[in-house]
């Protein structure tokens, strides 16, 4: 067997690291540690340079196995592989060792814990690469059909991209009609183009595409498989159909927050409306009155619901411009606690609305604007911060501003497709910056208001992102899926079956072979849970890069320094 | 050194699609954390082999923390109901060995629950200062000594 020469490449990630752990230290700490030929520090080892680092280190010193301390495999495990391989060392043969998100990060200002930690967490790292075995990638073919859950903007958007390009796409709306949200919208910002038109038109080209086939009002029941091959239960009436699916998107979209009844008024008196309610009086065409008052935040940004939804603000500012154009001898207050009205475009019509006299009145939550009137709201209220007085507004319309908030549903959708929730009940993309339309699973992906309150042009963006990462799966026809299986050392095999009895994907199958029973792995059903090799009473069964004695070896290192 | 003072060291194994990005989360959120933990990526909270626990508390680990995801949320459907019984009977086991079964814990972590994962750990710290060294540790360090050498 070739000698094991070990790399270790500890990255400063510009202060991230560096500023809470002494990464000259680890370097020192790293070269004393067995196998270990060569160790650096690199400012950041992801960049071109770093990399390119690497891949000399290989190249100079023989390296035949890799550890990186840095960030999270979660993000960047692939590329440092890629490298390794790139480079002639088996992408397997290396160790991600996590000294920023489990170590700088949280322990800022200690930093001689920190650097005895991370010291740690190599030593860990380096006993479980020096246990590592090369693996062969298994390739899977992917199916060209995409599963689109929401027949949204985002999901139209998405299924027309796709659609265009060649593949099928089964799209699945809950409702008897597509559109979503924006069913109910009247103009659109920033072009202030009619929302119905622009509606109409994307679904006429998702109704007339040969490409794309409609499920309304249909559900998904359940979905199994992995990347490129899902299948999938479609439910339409009291039918439920299997599709095969290759690559999935969420786009199921989101609902506006109803304010409840009694606040400000709302529900109990006829002259205090929603946003949404304001939308529809444009499109029916009723008076909206003389004095309008918008009260933002309504349900946002408060103990219960902290986040901000973004758009709202815009949403404001549009319907008070409109009211203005109508009627310019109208007077529209917005008052506001903050206000978003992020890009060029927002804060154009933010300008405009200040030319046409809309007024802004800053409310804190101390002070929350009061609404005057018995039956039928009078006058407002407000505690104007800026100014540093209270004033009361005379008016004839209340229009609450209220946040987009998550379906209840996406809990059930979360658990059939195994994707993660944020805490306000919003699909959680694989990384904010790296990886914004993806999940952690391969093959699955999130676009618009699913993820986060997003404006229409937000979500049509996001929906081509998410599209086109789905896409280039396709376009490929094939995945590479993590050597993570199953395997069995049938020498030492007992055949009792308590592994097959664990598998949840009926992966593992006792079987008799030469008179005798030995369980047997199928690598293509097996997702790399490694339940199997947890009850396995000889250690027959074990999992590739997570074996007995890779993951004791880890255990046995921490304490190896004492 | 009184047991007040003591500073426990243990291991977290955390599952790769929760309780791993619940921890990231916690790093990234920058919430400052006792320095006593090593976290250990698994694919699932149901690959944590009893031996594996049982390793680590005599090799002078305090204690052991389980991560897995929610009930229900498991990536491979059932994985953490295994881990749940597997880590119930483990503690029964604990005892005859003469090791405190609440050095040994099971919990749920999503991948939003950063703030979650910080409470777990920072009271895992607490607990483990609270019951001192693993005496097993020390028992067999002693025996060890003790054994003439061959």
């Amino acid at each position: 067997m070739q000698k094991i020469r070990i790399g270790v490449f500890i990255c400063h990630c510009g202060s991230n690291i560096a500023s809470a752990v002494d990464v000259v230290d680890v370097v020192e700490y790293s070269k004393g540690l067995p196998y270990v030929i060569h160790a650096e520090t690199n400012l950041y080892t992801c960049s071109p340079e770093g990399l390119r680092s690497i891949k000399n280190s290989i190249e100079q010193y023989h390296l035949n196995r890799v550890v990186v301390a840095s960030c999270t495999p979660r993000t960047h495990e692939a590329l440092f592989r890629d490298t390794c391989e790139e480079a002639g060392v088996n992408r397997y043969l290396f160790e991600f060792v996590n000294i920023r998100e489990h170590c700088s990060w949280v322990h800022l200002h200690r930093k001689e814990a920190a650097t005895a930690k991370a010291n740690e967490l190599v030593r860990m790292g380096v006993a479980k690469v020096s246990l590592l075995e090369p693996q062969d990638c298994m390739m899977v073919p992917i199916h060209p059909s995409s599963l689109i859950i929401g027949g949204g903007i985002s999901g139209m958007t998405a299924a027309l991209n796709l659609a265009n390009q060649g593949f099928e796409v089964h799209l699945v709306e809950q409702e008897t009609e597509l559109g979503g949200l924006l069913k109910g919208l009247n103009r659109l910002l920033p072009t202030n183009e009619d929302a119905q038109e622009f509606l109409d038109s994307v679904v006429k080209k998702v109704k007339n595409h040969r490409r794309i086939k409609t499920h309304l009002p249909a559900k998904v029941s359940q979905v199994s498989g992995y990347v490129g091959n899902f299948e999938v239960g479609i439910q339409e009436g009291n039918n439920e159909t299997q599709y095969q699916i290759g690559t999935i998107i969420v786009a199921t979209g989101a609902q506006v927050f109803q304010p409840n009844r009694g606040d400000f008024g709302y529900a109990k008196m006829a002259n205090v409306i929603t946003q949404l309610e304001l939308e529809e009086r444009f499109r029916q065409g009723t008076e909206t009155g003389q004095n309008v008052v918008m009260i933002n935040c309504v349900g946002a940004r408060i103990p219960e619901r902290f986040y901000c939804s973004t758009f709202c603000c815009s949403t404001a500012i549009k319907n008070g411009i409109l009211i203005k154009e109508q009627n310019p001898a109208a007077k529209v207050h917005i008052l506001y606690r903050e206000l978003m009205a992020y890009g060029i475009e927002y804060e154009n019509a933010y300008q405009k609305a200040l030319q046409l006299g809309v007024r802004f009145i800053r409310y804190n939550l101390e002070n929350p604007p009061q609404i005057v009137g018995n039956g039928r709201a009078t006058a407002v209220k407000v505690y104007d911060e800026l100014f540093g007085q209270e004033m009361e507004i005379p008016l004839d319309l209340v229009v609450l501003t209220t946040p987009l908030v998550s379906y209840a549903e996406n809990s059930l959708t979360s658990r059939i497709l195994k994707v993660p929730l944020t805490e306000d009940g919003f699909f959680l993309e694989a990384h904010l910056k790296l990886r914004p339309t993806e999940f952690a699973t391969e093959g699955i992906y999130v676009c618009g208001t699913a993820r986060w309150p997003s404006s229409v042009g937000d979500c049509v963006a996001q929906a081509y992102a998410a599209s086109a990462k789905a896409a280039i799966l396709m376009r490929k026809g094939f995945a590479a899926v993590e050597p993570i299986t199953a395997f069995v050392n049938e020498a030492i095999c007992a055949g009792c079956g308590n592994c097959s009895l664990v598998c949840p994907f009926d992966a593992v199958a006792v079987q008799l072979q030469k008179g005798r029973r030995i369980a047997v792995v199928t690598p293509a059903k097996c997702k790399g849970c490694g339940s199997c090799a947890a009850v396995c009473p000889s250690g027959a069964m074990q999992q590739k890069g997570f074996t007995d004695q890779q993951m004791i070896a880890m255990l046995d290192a921490i304490t190896e320094g004492d | 050194m009184t047991s007040t003072e003591y500073e426990p060291r243990f291991v977290v194994f955390c599952c790769n699609w929760c309780s791993y990005a619940g921890a990231d989360l916690a790093g990234v959120s920058r919430l400052q954390l006792p320095a006593n933990l090593r976290v250990i990526r698994v694919m699932c909270s149901s690959r944590v082999k009893p031996e594996w626990i049982i390793k680590a508390l005599r090799s002078g680990l305090d204690g052991v923390l389980i991560l897995g995801c929610h009930p229900g949320e498991c990536h491979y459907q059932e994985g953490n109901y295994y881990t749940r019984r597997r880590v119930a009977i483990l503690k029964k086991f604990l005892e005859y060995l003469g090791i405190e079964p609440q050095r040994v814990k099971l919990n749920w972590v999503s991948a939003s629950e950063g703030a979650k994962f910080a409470e777990l750990v920072s009271e895992m710290t607490n607990e483990l200062r609270e019951l001192g060294p693993n005496l097993l540790f020390a028992r067999e360090a002693r025996e060890r000594e003790q054994e003439p050498i061959k």
